[in-house]
């Protein structure tokens, strides 16, 4: 129980951290929304028209700080996220959020829950026959590839697959701009081309850090006594490796896997914005780009809350496979 | 609580003592071929970086001096941009401002690691727990969307702001395992010996236990320096460094936004991406010789059978 609820404090103070850095940092620095309104505006509004545009959006820079920073958490927390001030002027910011979420959801977890899985297989196996062809080709390979940025494995897709090729796989948006939204296979095939090379750009180069660190973990836990003793008992190999060997190793991994969200997340903002995928990623570049407060405080959150909320399922998910974990506690 | 966060990728926890002198460190990275394949594309572009004159005659590489858009020849190895400037000659003057940036950030993120990491273990007690607290908040929280807010406030970066944000944001991880390794070592006999001596504890820090940890700080700081390689290009070439300094990142950015890929010059966009995957790959590839060396379980097999008979 103290745990448990040790997590849960540290889930709200970590929340809290991010959400008051996301409140500072905007307000500390040059820059400010009525000026880009202004500018993009092209003068054509007076600035007294503009504030008042302003003010009904949200934004009271004439209210004390402190106000507006209680108003703030308030309405982070109970999803008053405001209005886009951005490119999407006047959209509702939950609405915006709504339209992307699906398209990052779909793309980067799928791929990301693929990596990890097909990584951890691979590291099982290469750890598990250490030393063999298998092993000793792996890590120098993945070592390299974990190391490439993410936007030049797309840039390097689109170059072999998509231009080179004159447009066999497409390198932009979510599907034809043609094309109506329906359930239909024609427009599912659309959608899944559209996703191809994103999908595989994260892959690449995510994969390699899973087979690593489980072909590592893999062989520590093969050192350990337990794993004799299986072999004492005259377990069939197969036993060993899953239930004994590749059971703890996965553990250190799960934590991991949970932080790498957060990195995931981090590398779909550049995939994002080199196929123009209309996810999150791509969506916090345009706030930025506009200086869109509401929309960008929205998802930093957002992404913030993602990861929280999968480190703590992790830990919670350690601690009911590993007692230890739960004795550390 | 820490420890769960703790434990991501390789073990932490107790390690072998690591060797305590730099030459056995050097040693064992000569015997290492991806140790040295990554020191010698280090060594490749440390000298770029030095002297990028020897390389090209170009000697203003952002000045528009040629035709635009021409195609890969004896003047121009890789073609020219569509602004008309010899894009061989912006890769090797890049490279200093990569390098710089690599090395400086990963410097300063390495000690700000050592610093609150040993610290945290060393000190215990409540300082332990603010220490570790703020680590693990920098942990979670998400980097690049936070790099990417900052760098846009602060003006769209140069180069001092994108190295502060990198050094903020790219010292929680190394913090981390510093910690589990102080912890680790915290009670060893060596330590306990030094306290009856009567010594300082700034005295310990420094000279007992630092050396003892070599190799996980010079691990630290290849991590380091990858990371700010790796998210300093990224953030350039999403627009928000400065796009008149001459950086792989920059050129990236340029070449996206004159659709490089489709107009007949990928080089533009290729060869800067490839120099900044080949500096993080030498990263990376030394780091992992030093997990190597400081978790001897992860030695190939080959080797320690051969150093077995030898003994």
């Amino acid at each position: 129980m103290r745990y448990v609820l040790r997590r849960l404090g540290f889930f709200v103070l970590t929340l809290w951290a991010a959400l008051t850095l996301n409140f500072f940092i905007p307000r500390f620095m040059p820059g400010s929304p009525l000026q880009a309104l202004r500018d993009r505006t092209h003068n054509r509004l007076s600035p007294a028209a503009l504030e008042q545009m302003l003010t009904s959006y949200g934004f009271k820079p004439d209210e004390n700080l402190f106000v507006q920073y209680l108003d703030y958490l308030r309405n982070m927390v109970t999803g008053r996220w405001g209005i886009s001030i951005g490119a999407t002027l006047g959209e509702p910011v939950t609405k915006v959020v709504g339209q992307a979420l699906p398209w990052t959801l779909g793309l980067v977890g799928i791929t990301t829950v693929l990596a990890f899985a097909l990584g951890s297989l691979i590291g099982v196996v290469a750890g598990w026959r250490r030393g063999g062809r298998l092993d000793s080709l792996l890590p120098p390979v993945f070592v390299v590839t974990s190391a490439l940025p993410y936007f030049w494995v797309g840039l390097l897709l689109i170059l072999t697959f998509s231009v080179w090729t004159g447009g066999l796989l497409p390198s932009d948006f979510n599907y034809d701009s043609g094309l109506q939204p329906s359930l239909t296979p024609g427009f599912a095939a659309n959608v899944l081309a559209h996703a191809v090379l994103p999908a595989a750009t994260i892959l690449i180069t995510s994969i390699g850090g899973w087979i690593l660190t489980m072909r590592n973990n893999m062989i520590t836990t093969l050192a350990e006594d337990y794993v004799r003793m299986g072999r004492a008992k005259g377990l069939s190999n197969r036993r060993i490796m899953t239930t004994y060997a590749a059971r703890n190793a996965m553990l250190p991994n799960l934590s991991g896997f949970a932080m790498s969200l957060g990195f995931v997340i981090s590398g779909a903002i550049l995939v994002e914005y080199v196929f123009n995928y209309p996810g999150l990623g791509y969506l916090l570049y345009n706030a930025v780009q506009n200086t869109d407060y509401p929309l960008m405080q929205a998802l930093f959150m957002l992404f913030t809350v993602a990861v929280l909320v999968s480190v703590l399922v992790c830990d919670f998910a350690t601690a009911w496979l590993d007692p230890r974990a739960r004795a550390k506690g | 609580m820490t420890a769960l966060l703790l434990d991501t990728s390789t073990p932490t926890g107790p390690r072998a003592p690591t060797r305590r002198r730099g030459s056995g460190i050097w040693a064992a990275l000569r015997g290492s071929r991806k140790a040295m394949l990554g020191l010698a594309i280090f060594a490749v572009f440390a000298v770029l970086a030095a002297v990028p004159q020897l390389f090209t005659s170009v000697r203003d590489p952002n000045e528009l001096a040629f035709a635009p858009g021409l195609g890969s020849s004896r003047q121009h190895l890789l073609g020219t941009t569509t602004l008309g400037q010899d894009i061989f000659a912006q890769l090797v003057y890049g490279t200093r401002q990569s390098l710089v940036i690599a090395l400086v950030a990963g410097f300063f993120a390495t000690v700000l690691s050592v610093l609150v990491g040993v610290s945290a273990a060393y000190l215990g007690g409540v300082a332990d727990e603010v220490l570790s607290l703020v680590t693990n908040v920098f942990l979670v929280i998400p980097t690049f969307p936070l790099i990417i807010i900052l760098a846009t406030y602060a003006g769209k970066g140069t180069l001092l702001v994108v190295l502060i944000v990198l050094v903020v944001t790219g010292w929680s991880y190394g913090a981390n395992q510093l910690r589990a390794q102080t912890l680790s070592l915290r009670n060893r006999d060596f330590l306990e010996a030094a306290r009856v001596r009567g010594e300082r504890r700034s005295y310990i820090i420094v000279v007992e236990v630092l050396p003892t940890m070599t190799s996980l700080i010079v691990a630290n700081f290849l991590g380091a320096a990858l990371y700010s390689v790796l998210t300093a290009a990224g953030l350039q070439f999403l627009g928000l460094g400065d796009p008149n300094s001459i950086s792989w990142g920059t050129m990236l950015y340029w070449a996206q936004s004159q659709q490089a890929l489709q107009t007949g010059l990928p080089q533009w966009s290729i060869a800067p991406g490839l120099c900044v995957a080949l500096l993080g790959a030498s990263f990376a590839l030394l780091n992992y010789a030093f997990d190597e060396i400081s978790n001897p379980a992860l030695r190939p097999v080959r080797r320690q059978r051969a150093r077995r008979t030898r003994a």
